[in-house]
């Protein structure tokens, strides 16, 4: 049974903590699908809420892999969708689970076949740590050592009501 | 997936699923830098005994895009001209180890016969005689499914020319059935296979009646110089009046019905110019989904051999173990 981390009320929380920080006259945000896109919709809606112009884009990392020959493609790969010029913005990346860092390694690459952004800056909702490469969030929601061989899962579920709850939990491979 | 050979050997899932990357390969096409580093490392060989542009360029582009090596060998340049025999040549190239190739040949079952000693080759079919052309099926599949917004499911195909020689138009017989859309063929009976019925199509040879209900209409190439003085239709120009889609004909179908073509155009016989230009043609879609598609179907095979030796290298480590 996976085991309950950190619950909705505490996400919300650093969402909340996390929109703040980011907040500018206009922020550029790039979610990392599928988790990324989906925490960037929810800083996006917060942003807004702060009178914040928000542009979004998504990234499909699919074939930017390093292990691509180890595991097949997942059955559903979805398109990346940058339509701005990101060439001379200063882009917030953006995922739910930071770990080994090789997904941001391969996310890094393909946001450069879009265009050259004049800085690119991390965001994550949960930094579990054991890191293969070196890079680090410049924005963290929530701090958490997992065990190497765990996994770590953000969950959003619709309640009775239509509203979203925010669930973090960790299980076993 | 290792190899394609058609769409026989294909599931509805499966078909389903190279769709899908293809549509996300798409992305890359559409872009500024029209690169992808997927297949780096890995060398692709266009091996074509059979003339073509579309296919093969499409083939190349696909490769390159996703940082393959691709090398291109057609027939007139090739060893074949001296005598070579295709097993020869298959077994040569494959011994430079590249980790697939793309064949169009004009015997049918060529792949089937190379795999079968090429083991450590993903071979990828680009047409084989008159047997199958499977990426232009998906390519197909993709652009009519873009263009309509839901699924082919239920659809009317009117398929219209050299049923007999097309390896596109049994390539679509065999996806119809896995897929439930419903091809009518309309031709003239000299260029039917016999008993064609048996894939589940129905069969005219009144294309005005035809076209009538029809969501697609699709139009075959008619090699014009060599079937008319096979005797296959009087002339030309009375298949263009009997078979050819022109803009009375095509306002039976009504404005939501597309207009596809394999290529190579022939202009004022199977197809009218002011048709073939016409917003309801697809026929540049189908070109440029072409490229997303072959993408797709070489990040397939060529990742599944490798899959497949990693797997293969992993037990035979855990044999030593014991």
């Amino acid at each position: 049974m996976p085991e309950i981390i950190f619950d909705d009320q505490q996400v919300r929380k650093s969402l909340k903590r996390m929109a703040k920080a980011m907040a500018d006259d206009e922020v550029y945000l790039v979610g990392i699908r599928r988790g990324g896109s989906r925490l960037a919709n929810a800083l996006q809606k917060r942003l807004r809420k702060q009178g914040v112009t928000v542009w979004r884009g998504d990234l499909d990392i699919s074939f930017y892999r390093d292990d691509l020959e180890q595991t097949s493609l997942h059955p559903v790969v979805h398109s990346s969708e940058l339509t701005e010029d990101i060439s001379g913005r200063h882009i917030w990346l953006v995922d739910d689970v930071l770990f080994t860092g090789r997904t941001i390694r391969a996310a890094l690459d393909e946001l450069f076949d879009y265009g050259r952004p004049a800085s690119v800056s991390l965001a994550v909702l949960i930094d579990r740590g054991g890191r293969e490469l070196p890079i680090q969030p410049d924005l963290v929601g929530l701090q958490y050592t997992a065990p190497e061989d765990a996994l770590i899962d953000l969950h959003i579920e619709k309640d009775h009501e239509g509203k979203s709850r925010w669930r973090v939990t960790q299980r076993a491979r | 997936m290792k190899h394609l050979f058609g769409i026989a050997e294909l599931s509805a899932e499966r078909i389903r699923h190279l769709l899908s990357i293809s549509a996300s390969m798409q992305g890359i096409n559409r872009r500024s830098i029209k690169k992808a580093p997927a297949l780096r490392g890995k060398t692709v060989i266009n091996l074509f005994f059979e003339n073509s542009t579309r296919t093969r360029t499409s083939f190349e582009i696909a490769g390159k895009r996703l940082s393959a090596d691709v090398i291109n060998i057609s027939a007139s340049t090739s060893a074949t001209k001296k005598g070579e025999s295709l097993l020869d040549t298959g077994q040569t190239l494959a011994a430079m180890q590249p980790h697939a190739l793309v064949i169009r040949h004009s015997l049918a079952g060529c792949c089937h016969f190379l795999a079968d000693f090429l083991p450590h080759t993903s071979i990828i079919n680009a047409g084989d005689g008159a047997h199958e052309h499977p990426t232009q099926v998906l390519t197909d599949l993709l652009t009519i499914e873009q263009a309509l917004g839901t699924t082919i499911t239920g659809k009317v195909m009117t398929m219209v020319g050299d049923i007999a020689h097309s390896r596109v138009a049994r390539s679509h017989l065999l996806a119809a059935q896995k897929l439930g859309y419903h091809i009518r063929l309309v031709a003239p009976k000299t260029l039917l296979p016999v008993q064609v019925e048996r894939f589940g199509c129905s069969v005219s040879h009144d294309f005005d009646e035809a076209i009538e209900g029809s969501d697609i209409v699709y139009m075959l190439r008619v090699q014009n110089e060599r079937l008319a003085s096979a005797c296959c239709f009087p002339s030309v120009r009375e298949y263009h009046e009997t078979y050819g889609l022109h803009r009375q004909r095509l306002a039976r179908a009504g404005d939501h019905c597309l207009v596809m073509h394999p290529g190579p155009m022939n202009r004022g016989v199977e197809i009218a110019t002011d048709v073939a230009d016409s917003l309801q043609s697809r026929v540049l879609e189908q070109v440029e989904n072409g490229v997303a598609v072959r993408m797709a179907v070489l990040t397939e095979c060529i990742m599944h051999r490798d899959a497949a030796a990693a797997e293969a290298a992993e037990n035979e480590d855990e044999d030593d173990e014991d």
